[in-house]
């Protein structure tokens, strides 16, 4: 799966000469975009290039300085918050509890009371739900799987990964990716920021690459040594 | 619209210049409390004005939250800390005064002790302002100011239920309270002169709020332009 | 309906978490030993006298313990981001705070009822006025001091030095509250008064501040 096919008509996300501020440094920079449906979106850049920023603000955590998101078909993120998944660049879990009761009480916050919402993400994942250790006691690779089962655990529409396989193993990091593959191939659209593009490129539809709060270029297949500036050289 | 506002500091001034001669040389000089009662033509419109400025503030933030607009903010910002001056002016007059006519510097009645407590609702506002970091300050402000503004009737009704001492208010009242003629008069040219130098402040505060919402602007757009393609 | 499904289950998992690591509740209590044991030797008061003397006593020692708690309440949540988990559900914010109040709630209740039995010993106290008086006031007391801690907690992660902000936003707010509950727990303990009109105050602060908390939650913990 490369990106060859075209998109359908509705995008999911439409970012409009998006602006984020830090004081005075502009983290995004007049950013217009459209990612459609059921594709796998990989975005690239240096530190500091804005990617985290601009998952923040789609994810509705961040307000845009100016500019605005529009998220499958609204401006109001809360009413599709419960259509979209996102994975922080922390665990975004709670260290105390276990892996389960950690995702049961996510899946209650999206009023889902079954258990076995939370014990089929973790499968999914990998990761085996009898598992009674703490979370705190995980790798970092099982840490990050289970925050990815928790980003889905909702079957959401729209999946933001921010940094999915910082730390994590190659044998962790392959099984990430064949599940965001899998869950892409059931219509369902994926925004992963990340700089080991490598580890993803296998089930990647576009390459969306960032450079000083812009988006520079996208592209369908990932040209490693690029010439330009920006994003190939993360390239491992 | 600026030279409007040019006159009306001229306007001040020249009214503050005429109140202080009213209070100072027109208004008799109180028969029991002698001379130190002239803090009085202070110390009133000083409070009226910190009441003013607060409320000022707390319409500002209850605009701010809910247009977001950042004018409300700065209004809020310079109503608060000029607020703040005119209220410290406040709690340093009424013990000079109150040293000689009641014998004490300070006592927990209700007036006093409101002002008190506005006084440190308003500098845990300002250290908010200060504490909190880029686009969240204004949110939590205007928060905490309206906080602070519910705080102060309760604060008031608490204290005057546990005691009170401070004189009633002299004006309006039955027969006994009235003053002097001459001393109203004196009263009410210090409540106008101060109530205008508190606007003038305030919006002299605001528009240096205003300027340097401007300046942040104007780097933000060069943020922007620069390295752009 | 949803709200009251993730305040329970908000709740459940921090008395959970608490349970576990026990963070907020020793601190707290130790913190609030320390506080009796030095007033103990600052004040060292004869019984007719820590009877005038209690209230405030009292009160400022559960004051100060509470903001050790209060303090702990939203740093769970920054650990791992987790509150960034929250904020992307559609979840209600007002589910966690009021979750959040409950859970500081019973842990400085819990925190009043095993320290009640010390300055009863140390100070040998011996209340003339009814005991579920005293009850009434703890109760109506400590939500007056959680429910705005809560808030202030959550509105003070957001600044530097954030540890240290809470009490001074706090505090302020706090005094006509503080003033009912030390007055009113004097006029028990002594009977030389009738606490109804400091019971029905706060009564009247818990309601309007609680009221004001909600209001405005959201928009503090979407501040960003």
């Amino acid at each position: 799966m490369t990106g060859t096919t075209d998109s359908p008509a509705e995008p999911v996300i439409v970012l409009e000469q998006l602006v984020k501020f830090f004081g005075r440094f502009a983290a995004l920079r007049d950013i217009s975009d459209r990612f459609a449906a059921g594709r796998l979106y990989v975005v690239l850049g240096d530190n500091g290039a804005g990617k985290s920023t601009l998952l923040r603000v789609v994810a509705g955590l961040m307000e845009p300085s100016q500019g605005s998101v529009t998220l499958l078909g609204t401006r109001k993120l809360r009413e599709v918050a419960h259509r979209v998944g996102y994975m922080g660049h922390a665990p975004l879990l709670y260290d105390e509890l276990s892996g389960m009761e950690n995702l049961r009480y996510f899946a209650g916050l999206y009023g889902l009371h079954n258990d076995s919402v939370g014990s089929n993400a973790m499968q999914m994942v990998g990761l085996d739900p009898e598992l009674l250790r703490r979370v705190g006691q995980y790798s970092q690779g099982m840490r990050q799987r289970l925050s990815l089962a928790r980003a889905v655990l909702h079957d959401p529409d729209l999946i933001l990964l921010d940094e999915p396989f910082s730390n994590v193993d190659v044998h962790s990091a392959r099984a990430m990716a064949a599940v965001l593959g899998h869950v892409r191939d059931n219509g369902k659209t994926i925004v992963v920021v990340t700089h080991q593009a490598a580890l993803i490129e296998g089930v990647a539809d576009d390459f969306v690459h960032m450079s000083a709060g812009q988006i520079v270029r996208r592209e369908a297949v990932l040209r490693r040594a690029v010439t330009t500036n920006s994003g190939a050289e993360a390239v491992r | 619209m600026k030279q409007l506002f040019i006159a009306f500091i001229v306007l001040t001034l020249g009214l503050l210049a005429y109140s202080t001669y009213q209070a100072l040389y027109v208004a008799p000089t109180e028969q029991t409390m002698g001379d130190v009662q002239r803090i009085f033509y202070y110390h009133v419109p000083s409070a009226w004005t910190a009441g003013v400025c607060f409320l000022v503030n707390f319409l500002a933030s209850v605009v701010y939250l809910w247009k977001r607009n950042t004018a409300s903010d700065a209004l809020a910002a310079a109503s608060a800390e000029v607020g703040m001056t005119f209220c410290t002016i406040v709690l340093i007059t009424g013990p000079i005064w109150a040293r000689p006519v009641w014998g004490i510097w300070w006592t927990w009645d209700a007036r006093l002790t409101t002002t008190l407590v506005l006084w440190l609702i308003y500098v845990s506002y300002l250290m908010l302002r200060r504490f909190s970091a880029g686009g969240q300050t204004q949110v939590l402000a205007a928060a905490l100011a309206i906080f602070g503004f519910v705080d102060v009737p309760i604060v008031y009704m608490s204290i005057r239920w546990f005691r009170t001492q401070h004189p009633s208010p002299v004006m309006g009242g039955g027969e006994n309270s009235g003053l002097d003629p001459v001393m109203l008069q004196a009263f009410f040219w210090n409540l106008l002169s101060f109530t205008c130098v508190g606007i003038v402040l305030m919006v002299l505060r605001y528009r240096l709020q205003r300027l340097e919402e401007n300046v942040e602007a104007k780097h933000a757009a060069v943020a922007l332009q620069g390295g752009s393609r | 309906m949803t709200t009251l499904s993730v305040t329970r289950a908000t709740l459940h998992k921090d008395l959970r978490m608490e349970w576990r690591s026990k963070d907020a509740i020793n601190s707290m209590l130790f913190f609030a030993l320390l506080v009796v044991v030095i007033f103990s030797f600052a004040f060292n008061p004869t019984a007719e006298e820590s009877r005038s003397i209690a209230g405030g006593l009292v009160w400022v020692a559960f004051l100060f313990a509470a903001v050790v708690a209060l303090n702990q309440t939203w740093a769970r949540e920054l650990r791992n981001q987790v509150l960034d988990a929250y904020r992307v559900s559609p979840a209600p914010p007002n589910a966690l705070f009021v979750a959040k109040a409950l859970g500081n709630f019973l842990f400085v209740v819990v925190l009043e009822v095993l320290m009640t039995p010390l300055f009863v010993v140390f100070y040998n106290l011996r209340s003339v006025g009814p005991v579920w008086q005293l009850v009434v006031v703890a109760l109506l007391g400590t939500w007056a001091l959680v429910v705005n801690g809560t808030f202030f907690a959550a509105l003070s992660i957001r600044t530097r030095s954030r540890e240290i902000m809470l009490p001074l936003l706090l505090f302020p707010i706090s005094i006509p509250a503080v003033l009912a509950m030390v007055d009113a727990t004097t006029s028990i303990l002594t009977g030389e008064a009738s606490p109804d009109f400091w019971i029905k105050m706060l009564a009247v602060y818990d309601l309007v501040f609680t009221a004001v908390c909600l209001l405005l939650f959201e928009s503090v913990l979407n501040a960003e």
